[in-house]
């Protein structure tokens, strides 16, 4: 009011008509446009901070699907795998990878000499180092698992070395080749001239998804076979304990527990667990169930007890959500034709609440897949090489988990590695968005309105 | 016998009592010519509970106090003689369960019968090399007290897990029977099995209590274990970190929280503003169409994975601070940095911000804005003088529950701030964090006697404290503040 009677005095009469809008009036303006352009801008930052993020890691991470190899016919030479001839397993299993070296060296040869596609200055190490220093072992392995094929000549399609497989990839040029300690300009030259001659393609990789990790000089065999599995192992464990501790305390909080000091205390508790950093359940796991419990280091079950433990408050939280949305009516009309409460809850009220329970535990399950720092506290960043057994007995064998081994690969020396740890991502994202979809779909389908 | 089998044994006396405990109540209903009290499902059903559940608890039980006596027993026959200058009686502890291990894994292999165990002594086979055989790898060479003593963990261990078997199937058996013969038709069975059920609802419910017991208590205890070898003035009053393997280490907590505060005001100072105007702009301005795209593709942040924000700082954004910023401005060479990891967990947190706080602007009641309107305000004005003031107490909580998430976040400081423990200004320097240290402390061979190890539980026992304080006083000021509308 006072800013009213006292304009007239100041503004001059034009700037009062209502068509013409006064300096004030402009500026008031002026300022709602810009922080409305404000706000637009955050949402814009928002959203384009998800794609950049997004983006950077399928950018570096795309590549790694795809991986180069050098197709090699390889004589299984008996007089070098089997000297006595009797194809007796023991003896076949003593001879190490160093034996079947010379096999691929001599196929390699052989391949130069008939394609004709020597390079000036090529060694005949750094013939050798085109191909993985993986193809031994799996030259031994084929070799175990068909000894009726010695003396045979089988043709291979064997991983290229990192470095090449860097070059198709940019990752390597001829530039930085010369400075290279690992490659040679003359290599890449001759993975040019071997890849017209349709020997060495760039081609999908399932052993990405399906071999265990590899050690740090041959990143391009080193893939996350172990990890899934272990993580797959974890989120088993997660949900048969989590869903039915989870559904129990919801039941009870939601429909038995009387208001004393003891809900109240129960209730403090999981608001509070909900927000205590995970680091500090890895701590936990770390001091109860790997010292005190003497649980093996680097085990699925370990990792799966903790995940467990961080879970619960997120399926408590979801299923009360649901219980509370089944209407009253639903167990007055059960109590009614004589049921008694424990009746009506598990006759009645928990199917209908069943697909919100799921979709929470779903979304809990989806967080707990991309935890890492408590599995980092107990032992799971170990290098294993091995497939832990069948379950039950493969809960307590050494295990990676999928975000763990992405830790892993970005603390290791050569950079393949990092286009490994995004590719690794891909597949946890991948994993991820179908356990969200999943929930989406069942809160789509069956979740239902009163 | 392993767990797993001991426990699929007493599901399958518990599936046997239910048919029994079923059949049983029909039957005699029928000889007796009366009418069950429950329906027949509700005996089986009692019968089943009473099997399986005291069982299972003893079970549960067992395992977990068997190591712990386990310790005690054998601990106390290892003669102070074998523990190493300076080591301590749980390292020796760690190698008698080893030892004990690998034995279990010769006889498995078939090197080795029980009888030859019992012969053997360790000054005269060569222990060390037949257990390396089975993998088991060995330090140095067995002294004698310390094979005597895994002989004996290994004989007790056995004994207990022969009696915890026949305890437990014992137990099964034992209530399951009891239970059966009370079956009679006049047993108020659905009382029994109601009641039994609801105490197993209490007890899953007791879960949540024992984490948080578990949690405080493995810190604490740990803590003044820590404080017992290193003073606490020093923990929290030093300003250097320097732990050294050999000894002598300076634990000093300062540097490290100083790069916890230092990172987390960054995040905040990119999250708080962007968040607030987010969920400002889609709560007032934006259309329809925008909000159902724009609201969702904020909340996906929130549902990524924080290793994925690691590496995002790792190979994207530490880069392109240092090759844009650090180094034309000749302010520092690392990639790892305060601001990479502040920027990137400033990301992290915006939706934590934007969509508690939409939730609370949404919540202020439309009269309130027509009422600001109709005196002539804009939006914006009504949003600034009007909205803001209402919705002040749960946008304050929001940001401290996100200053809490800041301050308990581990990956992306891990990946994104470096290791250097540094009281500096600088924000394109690395520095590290509480949790950043508790992860290196604590990864790899961890061996629970040095202060350099016990630390990283002091370093646990302070972020919960800062994390818990920051959510009471976050729940505090929203249920203080909070206007009630109605």
């Amino acid at each position: 009011m006072t800013d009213l009677t006292a304009m007239p005095a100041v503004v001059d009469s034009q700037s009062r008509s209502l068509f013409k809008r006064g300096e004030r009036t402009r500026r008031r303006h002026a300022a709602e446009k810009r922080f409305r352009m404000i706000g637009l801008a955050a949402v814009i930052f928002g959203i384009l901070a998800l794609f950049g993020l997004l983006g950077s890691i399928l950018n570096n991470g795309a590549s790694s699907f795809r991986q180069t190899y050098i197709t090699l016919d390889i004589h299984l030479d008996p007089a070098k795998l089997d000297k006595t001839g009797d194809r007796d397993p023991e003896a076949l299993r003593k001879l190490t990878t160093f034996s079947y070296q010379p096999l691929i060296k001599m196929a390699l040869d052989a391949l130069v000499e008939g394609k004709g596609v020597s390079v000036e200055g090529l060694t005949s190490k750094d013939l050798e180092g085109m191909i993985s220093k993986e193809a031994p072992a799996e030259l031994r392995r084929f070799v175990l698992a068909h000894p009726s094929r010695i003396g045979e000549t089988v043709t291979f399609a064997f991983l290229a070395d990192g470095r090449i497989d860097g070059y198709y990839k940019g990752r390597v040029t001829m530039a930085t080749a010369e400075l290279d300690r690992n490659v040679t300009p003359e290599q890449l030259r001759l993975a040019d001239k071997l890849k017209d001659a349709g020997v060495l393609a760039t081609r999908f990789n399932w052993s990405f998804l399906t071999a265990p990790d590899a050690s740090d000089t041959r990143p391009e065999a080193a893939g996350l076979g172990v990890a899934i599995l272990g993580s797959a192992y974890m989120m088993l464990i997660v949900l048969v304990l989590s869903l039915p501790i989870g559904v129990a305390a919801s039941i009870y909080l939601e429909e038995f527990a009387p208001r004393n000091r003891l809900t109240d205390v129960i209730e403090v508790n999981i608001a509070n667990l909900a927000a205590v950093p995970s680091i500090v359940f890895g701590i936990l796991g770390l001091a109860v169930f790997i010292n005190y419990a003497g649980l093996p280091q680097s085990a699925p079950i370990v990792g799966g007890l903790v995940l467990t433990l961080m879970t619960l408050p997120t399926i408590i939280i979801a299923t009360r959500a649901a219980l509370k949305a089944v209407p009253p009516s639903i167990r007055e009309a059960a109590l009614g034709v004589g049921a008694s409460k424990m009746q009506a809850i598990f006759h009645h009220v928990l199917p209908l609440a069943a697909p919100g329970i799921l979709t929470g535990t779903i979304i809990g399950l989806a967080q707990a897949l991309g935890e890492t720092a408590p599995l980092l506290l107990i032992g799971m960043v170990a290098f294993v090489r091995e497939f832990p057994a069948a379950p039950p007995g493969g809960f307590f064998d050494p295990a990676s988990a999928l975000p763990v081994q992405v830790y892993n690969w970005t603390q290791r020396g050569d950079p393949a590695f990092i286009e490994r740890a995004s590719g690794a991502i891909i597949v946890l994202l991948v994993f991820l968005i179908i356990m969200n979809l999943g929930a989406i779909f069942l809160r789509r389908r069956f979740e239902r309105r009163w | 016998m392993t767990p797993g089998i001991l426990a699929i044994i007493v599901l399958v006396l518990t599936v046997a009592g239910y048919f029994l405990g079923r059949q049983r109540a029909l039957a005699l209903a029928k000889r007796e010519g009366v009418r069950l009290h429950s329906l027949p499902s509700h005996y089986g059903q009692a019968v089943a509970l009473f099997t399986a559940v005291p069982a299972l608890l003893l079970m549960g039980a067992w395992l977990f106090l068997q190591p712990l006596l386990l310790e005690n027993q054998v601990s106390s026959q290892i003669p102070d003689s074998v523990i190493p200058e300076g080591g301590a009686r749980s390292l020796v502890m760690a190698d008698v369960r080893r030892i004990a291990d690998g034995m279990d894994r010769l006889v498995g292999s078939g090197g080795l019968n029980e009888d030859d165990l019992s012969s053997m002594r360790a000054d005269f086979s060569n222990i060390r090399g037949r257990l390396a055989e089975v993998g088991v790898a060995l330090g140095s060479d067995v002294e004698p007290a310390v094979f005597e003593a895994a002989k004996s963990y290994r004989s007790i261990a056995g004994t207990s897990t022969l009696l915890r078997n026949i305890a437990v199937i014992a137990v099964a058996l034992g209530f399951g029977f009891l239970a059966w013969r009370q079956v009679r038709p006049a047993m108020r069975a659905r009382n029994v099995s109601e009641t039994f059920i609801r105490s197993l609802l209490i007890g899953s419910s007791l879960v949540a209590i024992l984490t948080t017991f578990g949690i405080v208590t493995s810190l604490l205890f740990e803590t003044i274990h820590f404080f017992r070898l290193y003073p606490a003035s020093e923990f929290f009053f030093s300003t250097v970190w320097n732990p050294q393997f050999r000894g002598g280490s300076d634990l000093g907590v300062l540097p490290l929280l100083w790069g916890t505060f230092y990172v987390s005001f960054v995040a905040l100072l990119l999250a708080v503003p962007i968040g607030l105007m987010i969920a400002i702009y889609l709560a007032e301005y934006s259309g329809k169409a925008l909000r159902s795209f724009a609201k969702p593709a904020i909340e996906i942040l929130a549902g990524i994975p924080t290793i994925v924000y690691g590496l995002f700082a790792l190979i994207t954004v530490g880069p392109f601070l240092r090759d844009w910023i650090a180094q034309p401005l000749g302010l520092g060479s690392s990639s790892s940095s305060v601001l990479t990891a502040g920027l990137v967990m400033g990301i992290m947190l915006i939706p934590f911000v934007s969509s508690l706080s939409d939730d609370v602007i949404n919540a202020v009641p439309q009269a309130m804005r027509d009422g600001s309107y109709g005196l002539g305000a804009t939006q914006s004005e009504t949003i600034r003088k009007v909205i803001m003031p209402a919705a002040l107490p749960g946008i304050v909580g929001a940001i401290l529950l996100a200053a809490s998430r800041a301050i308990g976040e581990t990956m992306i400081v891990v990946m994104g701030a470096g290791a250097a423990a540094r009281l500096g200004l600088n924000p394109l320097e690395a520095m590290t964090t509480v949790t950043v240290k508790i992860v290196s402390q604590l990864t790899g061979d961890t061996e629970f006697a040095s202060p350099e190890t016990l630390v990283a539980f002091a370093l646990g026992l302070t972020l919960f404290v800062f994390t818990l304080g920051l959510n009471i006083l976050a729940l505090y000021i929203v249920r203080k503040y909070r206007e009630q509308y109605e």
